[in-house]
């Protein structure tokens, strides 16, 4: 049996495999057969390291070298210098932006990695059905300080100071909320929870809860102590079984050690959650129509002021905060506001998770300090576009957001730079899409989700979304006029401006960002009836070359409407009046016959 | 379960199970044993994680070999779901992607008891804030 003394990992994720990483792989193998040391060094593919930019990578273990932008005719030296004489190879070695100087210790490599996990800390980490585990971790350490240590108002001030913004959206300061909840006076207020989380493609909250709900919970206790509130409510939605179970079971063992109840830490504050089940409808996520659906009443917003902060749950002062929001608290009072105000941009401080999908190849649950660049998320950290297709936009914000392009891929994240880019936070779904989507169609998607999900309250949402749907369905229909690109951009302004929630005022959204980033694709579809991405329907044409065609018959036996006629063994011919677009004979001809147009 | 009645408390507990984690992953202590931990996350479920989990439980027992086995949440990779994390006593934990039944085996027979690493391991691509 081989007792390896040293590993040589190759990046295998899908980035560094299309710069040869397999090749180096080969290479440093047959290096290290060379010298005879298979039965010391093992070469192993990996999977991706978030660091695709500067791919393909190469570590070595057990000493932690990071190799960059390692070329196959690079293996020989690798195995010489490094494996066997033990020196390390400088000019492989990853370069400090800053000094420029090469990195050759692993732990100041560690600094440069481009994720920080704050409120993901315990994912994946512990086991979330164990209380024990998160106490391990230092949990329930920050109630317990500010419950022995601090003043409510000494921990409010720290929550300020730590420049904590609301991550379910709106980006609210949070220590200030809390502040507002804890001057207004009343019998009885309320912590709730917003776990409805309704975004198409986020699934951050979920997540979380799944994978540490003691944070949460740890959390509600804290704002319930700054705010002088003994009553916690989480609102989940009821499709989220395991996230339920979960934190009920986090909620039982955290009463079993009297970390919720009475008598907390053996001080006079006394604080309890129970669960309120959603029915999945996106606008119960906003703040107002989410108490209104806890009181059993219609899920529908009404008007701000006043802000539940004054006037919530059953009229009482009710401090709605978000999953992600709460689950970082802990650490900022654990490792002090500073810690947390140290991260980011200016005005975004901390960091924010983001769930990747779409045409990107590592999709998945990704915590970025505020102020990382679009580009360093999709192509160092999501490995960059599936199929090595050209990148085309990505989508933030889900409905309420905007498709950036190419342009913003260098503006660093934060909630204010994506609303000057026409695009919004949102909870932190990151849509990638490429060359193939059709962004008139990417745009109707939204508006058909925002449709569904319009509580019907208002007229500018509920009939001024419609309007819009049915202009946009036109468009990829071939039927669109350039008036109706006008008509297009001015009701959508008047949507913003006039609806009641937040529901309506960001739904045309989708629309204008691509009207301004994508116009021409706009201009494609109602001037020359095209659609350039080929997506739409409608508007591309089956045909097939007389040349190529040899007449099999595939294409006429296949097609489901009997669209194609000929006979054997002459060209094939596709009547349009009947073709459905469904790509079968395209997709079937082995002889490249058939065309899209 | 007692109940934690202050600070005092808690910290005591705190200690006492660093300390039982700590002994548990030391290469030195003798009664060190194999850790795994399978990443049981809706979208981990949804991929197969329950039955690797049942698999490494089985496989592991009837191997004869001591190891704990628990749940945890989701670690990121959602693109290489399952992913389970491999703790040797005394080794920097190890996160392999894409388990099926017969890659769990491999990882048995070769990294678990021959300390051979094999194709498809997740490099941690993040920054912790323990220190
Ligand atoms: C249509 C709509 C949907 C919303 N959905 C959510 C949601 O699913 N989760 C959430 O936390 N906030 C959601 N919000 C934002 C909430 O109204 C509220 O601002 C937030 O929960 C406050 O918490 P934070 O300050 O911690 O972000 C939504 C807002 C609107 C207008
Ligand atoms: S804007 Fe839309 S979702 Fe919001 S209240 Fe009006 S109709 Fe309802
Ligand atoms: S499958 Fe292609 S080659 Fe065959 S008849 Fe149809 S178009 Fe012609
Ligand atoms: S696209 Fe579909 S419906 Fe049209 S001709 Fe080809 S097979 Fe028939
Ligand atoms: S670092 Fe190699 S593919 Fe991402
Ligand atoms: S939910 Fe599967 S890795 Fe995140």
């Amino acid at each position: 049996m081989a007792d390896y003394r040293m590993h040589l990992l190759v990046c295998g994720g899908t980035g560094c495999k299309s710069s040869e990483s397999e090749q180096i792989r080969d290479n440093l193998l047959a290096e290290v057969e060379r010298y005879g040391l298979n039965d010391e060094v093992q070469v192993v593919m990996t999977g991706c390291f978030g660091f695709c930019g500067k791919g393909p990578i190469v570590k070595v273990l057990p000493d932690n070298t990071f190799y960059v932008l390692v070329k196959p005719e690079d293996a020989a030296t690798i195995v010489e210098e490094h494996v066997v004489m033990g020196r390390k190879v400088n000019d492989l070695l990853y370069l400090d932006p800053e000094s420029d100087e090469p990195i050759s210790d692993s732990k100041q490599m560690d600094f440069h990695k481009k994720q920080v996990r704050i409120a993901l800390r315990n994912c994946g980490v512990i086991n979330p059905e164990n209380i024990d585990e998160y106490i391990a971790r230092d949990g329930y350490a920050a109630l317990a300080t500010c419950l022995s240590e601090k003043s409510p108002q000494q921990v409010i001030n720290e929550i300020k100071l730590s420049g904590q913004r609301g991550r379910g959206g709106g980006g609210f300061p949070t220590g200030l909320k809390w502040e507002i909840t804890s001057k207004s006076q009343a019998d009885q207020k309320y912590v709730v929870c917003n776990a409805d989380e309704g975004d198409p493609g986020a699934f951050m909250d979920r997540s979380i809860l799944e994978g540490d709900p003691h944070s949460v919970i740890e959390a509600m206790a804290i704002c319930g102590y700054c705010t002088g509130s003994t009553k916690g409510l989480v609102y989940i939605r009821a499709e989220y079984p395991l996230a339920i179970q979960r934190l009920k079971t986090a909620i039982h063992q955290a009463r079993e050690y009297g970390l919720l109840g009475d008598v907390i830490f053996g001080t006079t504050f006394s604080f309890d959650i129970t669960l309120r089940y959603g029915a999945g409808a996106f606008v119960c996520g906003e703040e107002t129509a989410l108490i209104h659906s806890m009181e059993g009443l219609r899920g529908e917003p009404t008007f701000k002021p006043p802000f539940p902060s004054e006037s919530g749950y059953l009229g009482k002062p009710t401090t709605v905060n978000n999953v992600e929001t709460l689950a970082s608290i802990p650490v900022i009072i654990n490792k002090g506001a500073a810690f947390f105000n140290s991260i980011g941009t200016e005005k975004s401080k901390g960091t924010k998770v983001f769930a990747l999908a779409g045409k990107i190849n590592n999709v998945g649950l990704i915590e970025v300090p505020m102020g990382t660049t679009l580009r360093e998320v999709i192509f160092d950290i999501g490995g960059g576009i599936k199929g090595g297709k050209k990148f085309k936009s990505v989508q933030t914000g889900g409905p309420s957001g905007g498709c950036l392009t190419n342009s913003f891929l260098d503006t660093p994240i934060d909630y204010d730079n994506l609303i000057a880019a026409g695009s919004m936070m949102g909870s932190g779904g990151m849509i990638v899409m490429d060359e193939d989507d059709c962004m008139v169609s990417i745009a109707k998607f939204y508006l058909e989700f925002t449709l569904d999900e319009s509580c019907g309250k208002c007229t500018p949402c509920r009939i001024g979304n419609k309007r819009l749907y049915e202009i946009l369905d036109k468009i990829t229909k071939g039927l669109g006029t350039e008036e109706d690109l006008t008509r297009l951009r001015s009701l959508c302004n008047v949507i913003k401006d006039t609806s009641l929630c937040g529901l309506g005022q960001t739904s045309p959204n989708p629309i204008l960002s691509t009207l301004d980033n994508f116009y021409d694709e706009y201009l494609a579809h109602v001037r020359d009836h095209k659609c350039p991405a080929g997506q739409c329907k409608s508007l591309v044409k089956y045909s097939i070359d007389n040349e190529k065609c040899t007449g099999c018959t595939l294409c006429f036996r296949n097609c489901p409407v009997g669209a194609i006629t000929g006979e054997k063994r002459s060209p094939h011919f596709i009547d349009n009046a009947i073709c459905i677009k469904c790509g079968v004979c395209y997709d079937k001809c082995k002889f490249d016959a058939v065309s899209v147009s | 379960m007692n109940k934690i009645k202050s600070f005092d408390d808690l910290k005591q507990l705190r200690e006492g199970l660093q300390a039982k984690i700590k002994q548990r992953n030391s290469g030195s202590n003798p009664e060190s044993i194999v850790r795994i931990k399978v990443a049981m996350s809706t979208c981990g479920i949804a991929s197969g994680a329950k039955e690797i989990m049942n698999f490494l439980t089985d496989e592991l027992e009837q191997q004869s070999i001591e190891a704990v086995v628990t749940q945890t949440g989701c670690m990121g990779y959602c693109y290489a779901e399952p992913t389970i994390e491999v703790s040797l006593p005394g080794k920097e934990p190890i996160v392999f992607g894409d388990v099926d039944t017969f890659r769990a085996a491999e990882i048995i027979e070769k990294y678990i008891i021959h300390n051979e690493l094999v194709d498809g391991i997740l490099p941690v691509n993040y920054r912790t804030i323990d220190n």
